[in-house]
C-alpha cells in the first residue's frame, strides 16, 4: 500500500482554522503528517547494513517467524517526517514558557556538545573503574556542588527524575526508622501540605505510610499550629517544598525541622524550585533531613517533551547511612564505586534505585551549566529568577488578583476572580494564551487556591520579553473585560489542532496503530 | 553570566517598577538564620571555552568503547546510532519542549509517543505500550507492583536469570509495600524451571529473555503454568534489539513485557539516561504506570493526540495514584522511534542477525582458545565463558592492554555468589572480526 494514496484519503479537516479547505490538509507551513505506519513503503530502507554472513544459528530453535510490522521508509522520509512533527510543538526555544513550579529556561548548546563527547557518550557503566576515572571525577565534583550549594553533607545521585529522588528520600527515612527501632517502623504518617505536588502524597504511599493532608493558612504556608497538633509518635515526617507550590518562601521552616525532630520524625524537602533560592540560602541550614534537586530545573538539562530528568538527593548525617547503592569514593589510588551493600562498610543502604549509576548524561550537562554560572553566576540566577517573578506580579496585579500578599519568589501566583461572571473559564483564558504564542501558566494548581494561575518566568528571559507577555495578559484581560466570552471558547485557533476531546480519549482509550484500523475509521 | 539577559539597567528599571530599593528586599520571607551570605567552596563562572576544556579532559580521562575493542554488555549496549537520529532529538522543538500536557501546541511530540508505543506493542508482541519508564529495571519493578495490584497476590518469582540489577531494583521498590520477593539463585545453565514454584500467592513469575547469561527460552510453557494458576508472567528484555530476532515475548504468553531501549538511538552514557519499555495486554492497561498518548479528536473532527488516562496518575489520584512516576525518558523515547523507523521492519531484522552472527563468530572462535569454556548452548548476541581463572583478573589485565573483555559476573551478582570465573561478553554489529582476534588472543595469553 502506497503511503500516498493513503495520504490523501486521510480525513479532510471539517473545517479547517483559516477557514480554507485544502486537498491535504495542508496548510502552508502548516503540514499535515500521517503516522509512520501510514508512510510505510515496504522494501524502503533508512539504514544501509551488510548482509549478515550465513552462520549457525544458535537461537534454540526459537527465531522471530512472523513480521514484526514495522513501517520501512526512506532517511529523507524519515528526516521529514520527525521534522514536521517538531514543527507541532511549542518549545522554550521559540519563546517563554511561563509555567508555575516545572522550571522551563535557556538550555544551553554547550550542554549537549560535552555529553556528546565520545568520553561520555561512548562509555559502558560496568567499564573497570580504571578506564573510567574521569567520569567518576565528574560524579565527585558534581556531588561536591550540590552538597556545598544545599549545604548538606551527603548526596545520593543515582535518582532518574524528581518524583524517583523523592522515594529515594522517603525510602532513607524509612530505613532510619526502621534502623532505629530494630524493625518494621511503628510509624504510619507522612504529613504532607495540601498545597504539594502530587507526587509527595503518591510517594509517601509507594514507600508504605498514610498520608495526612496538613492545611495551609491564610498566607499560603504551612499552618505551623495545626502541623504542631498532628504530631505525636505514629509521625514518620514530613515532606514540605520550599519554596512552595504558592510561589512563596516557608519562613517557618526552621521551627518546623525543631518540631518535627523533637516528635521522632524526619524532614523531607521537595527541592523542585530550588532555583529561586540557589546560592542564597543552604536547605542544610534550615534543618532538612533530605531534599532532591531537579537537575533538569535548577540545573538546565533539557525536559524533552517530559523527560528523562535526573534528581539526586542531599542527605542529612542520620539518613546518609542509608543512601542507596551505588555510588562514588575517591580513595589513593583514584575513584572507585561502591555497587553491592556488602561492600558498604558500615553504611546500611535501603537498596538500589535504578539500574547502573544514574543520569550520567545530565550530570555532564548539569556541571557544564554549574562551572558557566560558577558560585557567583548561580547567585545571580537566584536573584533574577525572584527578580522576573516579582516584577510579573507587580505588573499584573492591577487587572488580576495575586493569591497572596507580598513578595514572592520565583513564580507569582493569581487566581481566577478576575474571570468572575465573565463567562471566560481558567482553562478558556489559557488557551486563548496560545493563540498569542504562548505556553499558558500552569493552571488550577495549587489546589488550594481557587482557580491558580501559577506563572514562573524564570531568569533566561528578557525584560523585553516580560514586557511583551505582561502586555498580551493585560490585553486578554481587557478582552474578557469587553465581553466576548465566545473568543474565549473558542481559542485556540491558530493551531494544528483546536481544542481535543480528552473524555473521549480516555473512555475508548486507543494507544497504538494498528493496521486493521485505517485512520479514516479510528477519526470517526 | 551569559544565560542570563537582564542588564544591570534592566535590574535597576524592575525593582522600581516593584517599587523596592533592591533585590534584597524580595528575599524578606527568608529568616535570618536561613540566610547564606558566606562564600561556597566552589569556582566563579567560566567562559565557554574554558568549561569545555576542563569538561574535555575530564572526558579524555575515559576509555571510549569506540576506541577499543569492547565486549561489554549487560545490559547496556554500544550499537550505531545513524547521524539522523542525533540530529533529529536535537532540534529545539523536540529537545526543549515540556511535557505535552497543552496537546494542542505539542502533537509533534505526542504523535511521537503514540507511534513509539505502537512500535513497543510490536516488537514485544502486545497489545498496548506506554510512553516510557525511567529504565529497564525500574519498569521491571513498575510490572511487579502492576501485577500485585492486578491478581490482588502479594508473591512474585524472579528468575535466576533476570539481571541482578534488575532484582535488585524490584526488591528495594516492593521492600514497603507488602510484596515478597522470591529471588531465585543465578541460573548459570538456562534449565531452572519455575512453573512447580507457582503457589496460590503467586502474583507473577518474572524472567529474562534471552537471560542474563545469554540463553534464550521458550516461556509457553512456563505462561501456560502461570495462567493455569492465577498468576502473570512477566518477561524481561534488556537488550531491545534481540527483539528482532527471537520469538516475541507476547508469543510466548507474556501478560507484561518490560525491556531496556537504549540500544536504539540512545549511547551507553555510562549508564543513563536510558528508556524503560513497557507493554502489557490491553486489559490491564488501566493498571500500567506511567504516561499514555492516546488518539482522539478535536473540534472539527480532526484526529489528534492527548495525554490520556492521567486518572491513574499521581497529579490527579496522589496517594491513590497508581505509581508515584510523574517524568518519563521523552527525549529517549523518541531517539529510539526515529532508530527504529530508519531501521524499518527489514533493516530491525538485519540489525538483529548481524548481532547474532558476531556472537556465533565469537563463541566459535572462544571455544578454542585453553581455559575459556562457553557456557550458553543458545544465545542472541551475549553469552556466559567460563574462565579458568577470576574473570575480575582477567577483564583488569585485558584493560590494561585496552581491551574492555565483558562484565564479570561477579560485579553483577556480588562477590559471595561464586561466579567469580564467569564473564559475560557481548558483540554488537560494530564488532569487527580483528577485535575477536584480539579478546581471543588476549585471553589466552592472560590465563597461560
Amino acid at each position: 500500500m502506497s503511503g500516498h494514496s493513503k495520504d490523501l484519503s486521510r480525513p479532510a479537516p471539517a473545517s479547517p482554522a483559516g477557514g480554507i479547505d485544502t486537498v491535504h490538509g495542508h496548510q502552508a507551513l502548516r503540514l499535515e503528517e500521517p503516522l509512520l505506519f501510514e508512510i510505510d513503503n515496504p522494501g524502503a530502507v533508512g539504514v544501509d547494513l551488510p548482509a549478515p554472513n550465513e552462520a549457525e544459528n544458535r537461537l534454540g530453535g526459537l527465531e522471530r517467524v512472523a513480521p514484526v510490522g514495522l513501517p520501512s521508509a526512506s532517511e529523507p522520509e524519515i528526516v521529514r517526517h520527525f521534522t514536521r512533527l517538531s514543527q507541532k510543538n511549542y518549545a522554550i526555544d521559540m519563546g517563554t514558557y511561563p509555567l508555575g513550579s516545572c522550571t522551563m529556561k535557556h538550555n544551553p548548546r554547550l550542554n549537549e556538545k560535552m555529553v556528546r563527547l565520545p568520553g561520555f557518550a561512548n562509555l559502558h557503566p560496568m567499564q573497570p573503574v580504571a578506564t573510567t576515572q574521569g567520569a567518576l571525577e565528574l560524579i565527585d565534583n558534581l556531588a561536591h556542588w550540590l552538597k556545598a550549594l544545599t549545604g548538606m553533607p551527603a548526596v545520593a545521585m543515582s535518582p532518574a527524575a524528581g518524583a524517583h529522588g523523592e522515594l529515594c528520600g522517603v525510602m532513607a527515612i524509612r530505613a532510619a526508622l526502621d534502623d532505629r527501632e530494630g524493625g518494621p517502623t511503628a510509624r504510619r504518617r507522612i504529613l504532607v501540605p495540601d498545597s504539594a505536588h502530587g507526587t509527595n502524597p503518591a510517594t509517601a504511599a509507594v514507600c508504605g505510610f498514610a498520608v495526612d493532608a496538613i492545611p495551609s493558612d491564610t498566607r499560603g504556608r504551612v499552618d505551623v499550629k495545626a502541623f504542631a497538633d498532628k504530631l505525636d509518635d505514629d509521625v514518620a515526617g514530613i515532606m514540605i517544598t520550599n519554596p512552595n507550590t504558592c510561589g512563596l518562601f516557608e519562613n517557618d521552616m526552621i521551627e518546623i525541622a525543631a518540631l518535627v525532630h523533637d516528635a521522632g520524625g524526619y524532614f523531607y524537602c521537595d527541592g523542585a524550585n530550588f532555583n529561586a533560592i540557589v546560592g542564597r540560602v543552604r536547605p542544610g541550614d534550615l534543618g532538612i533531613d533530605c531534599m532532591h534537586i531537579n537537575l533538569h530545573k535548577t540545573f538546565s538539562t533539557p525536559h524533552g517533551g517530559g523527560g528523562p530528568g535526573a534528581g539526586p538527593v542531599v542527605l542529612s548525617d542520620a539518613l546518609a547511612p542509608f543512601a542507596p547503592t551505588p555510588w562514588v569514593v575517591h580513595g589513593d589510588d583514584g575513584f572507585s564505586l561502591v555497587e553491592h551493600g556488602a561492600d558498604a562498610g558500615a553504611a546500611k543502604p535501603f537498596g538500589r534505585l535504578k539500574g547502573f549509576h544514574g543520569q550520567m548524561g545530565m550530570f555532564v550537562r548539569a556541571y557544564a551549566y554549574m562551572l558557566s554560572h560558577g558560585r557567583d553566576g548561580l547567585r545571580q540566577v537566584a536573584n533574577d529568577a525572584v527578580l522576573n517573578a516579582n516584577y510579573v506580579m507587580a505588573q499584573l496585579s492591577d487587572v488580576m488578583t495575586a493569591a497572596f500578599e507580598g513578595p514572592c519568589m520565583h513564580e507569582c501566583l493569581f487566581d481566577d476572580r478576575f474571570l468572575k461572571d465573565s463567562g471566560v473559564t481558567t482553562l478558556d483564558f489559557a488557551k486563548a494564551m496560545i493563540d498569542e504564542g504562548y505556553h499558558p501558566m500552569t493552571m488550577y494548581f495549587p489546589l488550594v487556591v481557587h482557580g491558580a494561575m501559577l506563572i514562573e518566568p524564570t531568569e533566561t528571559e528578557s525584560k523585553r520579553e516580560l514586557d511583551d507577555f505582561i502586555a498580551v495578559v493585560r490585553s486578554l484581560v481587557a478582552k474578557v473585560k469587553s465581553g466576548n466570552s465566545d473568543a474565549f471558547a473558542a481559542a485556540p485557533r491558530l493551531t494544528p489542532r483546536r481544542r481535543l476531546d480528552e473524555t473521549a480519549a480516555a473512555r475508548s482509550p486507543v494507544l497504538r496503530w494498528s493496521p486493521e484500523m485505517p485512520a479514516a475509521e479510528a477519526a470517526e | 553570566m551569559r544565560y542570563l539577559p537582564l542588564t544591570d539597567n534592566d535590574r535597576a528599571d524592575m525593582l522600581s517598577a516593584i517599587g523596592v530599593g533592591s533585590v534584597d528586599d524580595l528575599f524578606v520571607d527568608v529568616p535570618d538564620a536561613a540566610r547564606f551570605d558566606g562564600d561556597f567552596d566552589l569556582s566563579d563562572h567560566m567562559a565557554e571555552y574554558q568549561v569545555e576544556a576542563k569538561i574535555a579532559a575530564l572526558a579524555g580521562r575515559n576509555i571510549s568503547t569506540a576506541d577499543v575493542p569492547s565486549f561489554l554488555g549487560a545490559g547496556a549496549y554500544r550499537h550505531h546510532i545513524p547521524a539522523t537520529v542525533d540530529h533529529l532529538v536535537q532540534r529545539g522543538e523536540f529537545l526543549t519542549s515540556y511535557t505535552p500536557y497543552q496537546p494542542e501546541i505539542s502533537q509533534g511530540t505526542l504523535q511521537a509517543l503514540f507511534e513509539f508505543q505502537t512500535m513497543v506493542a510490536l516488537i514485544t508482541g502486545m497489545d498496548v505500550a506506554n510512553a516510557s519508564m525511567y529504565d529497564g529495571a525500574t519498569a521491571c519493578a513498575e510490572a511487579v507492583l502492576m501485577a500485585q495490584r492486578i491478581t490482588r497476590r502479594n508473591k512474585a518469582i524472579v528468575s535466576g536469570g533476570v539481571h541482578p540489577h534488575y532484582r535488585e531494583v524490584t526488591e528495594t521498590q516492593s521492600r514497603y509495600l507488602d510484596i515478597e520477593i522470591d529471588a531465585c539463585a543465578p541460573d548459570l545453565d538456562g534449565r531452572e524451571d519455575l512453573a512447580g514454584e507457582i503457589g496460590e500467592d503467586t502474583a507473577c513469575v518474572v524472567v529474562q529473555n534471552p537471560g542474563v547469561f545469554g540463553h534464550v527460552r521458550d516461556f509457553g510453557p512456563l505462561a501456560e503454568a502461570c495462567h493455569a494458576a492465577g498468576a502473570l508472567l512477566v518477561v524481561v528484555v534488556t537488550e531491545a534489539v534481540s527483539l528482532g530476532a527471537i520469538r516475541s515475548p507476547g508469543e510466548m504468553g507474556a501478560d507484561i513485557v518490560v525491556a531496556e531501549g537504549q540500544s536504539l538511538g540512545n549511547a551507553q552514557g555510562f549508564g543513563g539516561p536510558y528508556v524503560g519499555l513497557f507493554a502489557a495486554r490491553e486489559k490491564y492497561v488501566r493498571q500500567m504506570p506511567g504516561r499514555l498518548a492516546g488518539e482522539t479528536v478535536d473540534e472539527e473532527g480532526r484526529r489528534g493526540w492527548v495525554l490520556t488516562l492521567s486518572t491513574r496518575e499521581q497529579h490527579i489520584r496522589r496517594e491513590k495514584a497508581t505509581s508515584n512516576i510523574c517524568t518519563n525518558s521523552g527525549l529517549c523515547a523518541l531517539a529510539f522511534t526515529i532508530h527504529l523507523a530508519l531501521l524499518g521492519e527489514d533493516g530491525f531484522r538485519r540489525l538483529a542477525a548481524l548481532n547474532h552472527a558476531h556472537a556465533v563468530d565469537l563463541a566459535s572462535r572462544l571455544e578454542a582458545v585453553a581455559g575459556v569454556e562457553v557456557l550458553s548452548d543458545t544465545f542472541f548476541n551475549e553469552f556466559a565463558v567460563r574462565l579458568s581463572g577470576s574473570a575480575r583478573d582477567a577483564v583488569d589485565a585485558l584493560a590494561a592492554r585496552n581491551i574492555l573483555a565483558g562484565v564479570p559476573a561477579a560485579r553483577l551478582f556480588g562477590g559471595d555468589a561464586g561466579l567469580d570465573d564467569i564473564l559475560l561478553v557481548a558483540v554488537s554489529e560494530l564488532t569487527r572480526p580483528e577485535d575477536m582476534d584480539a579478546l581471543c588472543a588476549g585471553l589466552a595469553e592472560v590465563l597461560a
